[in-house]
């Protein structure tokens, strides 16, 4: 891989052993790549305080700088880390103190997690704690290379901003905020982020679930490839453009689709695939919504509905104040626990605009940082969770061993009511 | 998920059971010789695998509840979350790493997370090697030379092999 005298430089040890073991990552991964060269990033986004056994085994035994080399550069030197070098924020991580007596997630864990974030900021990363950053005031610009973690803000930045990054990991952001640089490969070459797939909608697309069950499609269909999400779609929302992709980046790893006339690099759908033909389209009909539907609601039994999660990726302030419209003069039903996950940013505006205050008064919680699926946690005793979020359905039967329900937000409101499950595909 | 069948036909007659080495490009360094387990389906990291237990816990995955600990594993690609190479860090820092590593598309989450779990990994091989190995399959892998040999078929593999048709 070809490195500037800069890269060199850092290599070797100028601007310390930090930023030389950053470097000596990014060319290890560079090169397994097979990436040319690196390019420069100011815009870094990566999980670097959410606490795991193997991260608190090598905290307690080394402290937090090497926590930080093993975690987030794969260093085994004992290194002090410096400030980053460009703009970085972290992502969600576990719950925080403000879950704490409300939630059952392990306490320790919050004290665990605070020293991390101390750690954190004190060396400039802003503690976002969201897997939403655009939805807080991280906004890169259309073009800009930028290396982001966390698969539904990745897609989300490639498709409805423009900005270019791969899906990265732990390691190379961790690496990236300390040298500015990240391996000029994938997603950050124009003819890479052509479309491949052809996708054309026969059904109407105009509801939150819709867009997810037609991400949950296209997604298994493309995998790692590029799909262009043509038919008949009503103009999204962006909590719907961000529903989709957190979907297409679950059922398969896409980090970049477009929508001819609505996302950016696609004007039409000729440009979305030049200089290469348009394909031929495969259709999404009602019978792959009705099977996108019945496999994301494969994995529950009871109607019994013990929580409801909402939120996932964490929900905008319309989303919460949709939420708040909805359970107005309601009461949850009392074996039922309802959590709603926003970025805490928007919280604090949730809280000004009375939403939080109508959410908690009908039994519910507006928790922020984290999901049950990063924190691993749901209310005592949940067998049973009903989600209006695609990818939270994916997994979290996985993580938690309970069963999923998936449907629309009405039908969580509905089930977080009465304790029922009545969701069907209409 | 389906991925393509490079036949690697000499004109015998004998295809893909003839295979022995498979030429590609080595992602990580290093030379291990072990048992194939071999997923048909990508693999997710984060809300795919148990670090702790080093076993697939994907409700959907045709490998639910199978340990990768200790063997060569073989698939087509890492899908899901970008938790994924932390999450195969993980299974390093706590002993339950794969061999090795053997994967058809070469992604920022796979290449990334064989360069963290540090396991002799080689990808962009002449024949899918989804395909051509098979669980049970010895097998070794160069990450210096960018090869993976079969040494010694798995006893079931004639049925594999017809299945794959």
């Amino acid at each position: 891989m070809l490195l500037t005298d800069d890269d060199k430089a850092m290599r070797d040890g100028r601007d310390g052993t930090a930023v030389a073991a950053a470097m000596d990552l990014l060319i290890r991964y560079g090169e397994g790549l097979g990436a040319e060269r690196l390019c420069s990033v100011r815009n870094v986004a990566g999980t670097s305080t959410q606490p795991t056994p193997a991260k608190e085994k090598i905290a307690a035994e080394g402290g937090w700088n090497k926590a930080y080399a093993v975690i987030n550069l794969d260093c085994d030197d004992d290194i002090e880390i410096p400030k980053m070098r460009v703009p970085t924020c972290q992502l969600q991580h576990g719950f925080s103190a403000d879950a704490l007596n409300i939630t059952p997630y392990n306490p320790h864990l919050v004290e665990l997690q605070a020293e991390a974030e101390s750690f954190a900021s004190d060396r400039g990363i802003n503690i976002l704690a969201t897997c939403t950053p655009y939805q807080v005031g991280n906004l890169p610009v259309r073009g800009e290379h930028i290396a982001w973690m966390e698969s539904s803000a990745v897609v989300y930045a490639n498709s409805v901003i423009g900005a270019k990054s791969n899906c990265e990991g732990t390691a190379s952001t961790g690496a990236a905020g300390l040298t500015g640089r990240i391996p000029y490969w994938g997603n950050h070459l124009d003819e890479n982020r052509k479309g491949t797939h052809l996708v054309r909608s026969e059904v109407r697309v105009d509801s939150f679930m819709d867009w997810g069950l037609f991400g949950y499609f296209a997604g298994d269909l493309v995998q790692e490839e590029r799909p262009v999400l043509t038919g008949d779609l009503a103009l999204p929302s962006q909590a719907d453009l961000k529903h989709l992709g957190a979907a297409l980046a679950t059922s398969g790893g896409v980090e970049i689709f477009h929508m001819p006339g609505i996302t950016p690099e696609a004007p039409d759908v000729e440009s979305a695939f030049c200089p290469r033909p348009v394909p031929e389209a495969v259709f999404y009909r009602e019978t792959d919504r009705r099977a996108a539907y019945e496999t994301l609601n494969n994995q529950g039994t009871s109607e019994d509905v013990d929580f409801i999660l909402l939120g996932c990726p964490h929900a905008s302030l319309e989303q919460v104040g949709q939420i708040a419209a909805l359970l107005d003069g309601k009461r949850l039903n009392s074996g039922t626990e309802l959590w709603v996950m926003t970025p805490r940013a928007l919280r604090t505006v949730a809280d000004r605009n009375g939403y939080s205050a109508i959410i908690e008064r009908a039994g519910g919680l507006l928790l922020t940082d984290s999901c049950p699926a990063m924190s691993r946690t749901a209310p005592t005793g949940t067998r049973v969770f009903a989600t209006d979020s695609a990818k939270q359905a994916h997994y979290l039967p996985a993580i938690l061993g309970i069963e999923a329900w998936f449907g629309t937000l009405e039908d969580c409101i509905g089930a977080a009511v009465t304790g029922k499950w009545k969701g069907e595909l209409k | 998920m389906r991925a393509n069948v490079m036949k690697t036909d000499d004109g015998s007659g004998s295809a893909e059971t003839e295979v022995r080495v498979l030429r590609g490009r080595g992602i990580v360094p290093g030379r291990v010789r072990g048992r194939a387990l071999v997923s048909p389906e990508t693999i997710s990291g984060w809300g795919g695998i148990d670090p702790a237990r080093g076993i697939i816990i994907e409700r959907r995955h045709s490998l639910f509840g199978v340990s990768f600990a200790g063997k060569v594993l073989v698939f087509p690609g890492a899908k899901g979350s970008s938790g994924w190479s932390g999450f195969f860090q993980s299974t390093r820092l706590l002993g339950t790493a794969p061999l090795a590593m053997v994967f058809t598309t070469v992604t920022t989450k796979a290449v990334l997370g064989a360069v963290v779990t540090r396991v002799p990994t080689v990808s962009e091989l002449d024949a899918d090697p989804v395909e051509a190995i098979h669980t049970g399959d010895l097998v070794e892998v160069d990450g210096d030379t960018g090869t993976v040999t079969i040494l010694e078929r798995a006893p079931d593999q004639g049925e594999q092999s017809q299945r794959t048709d």
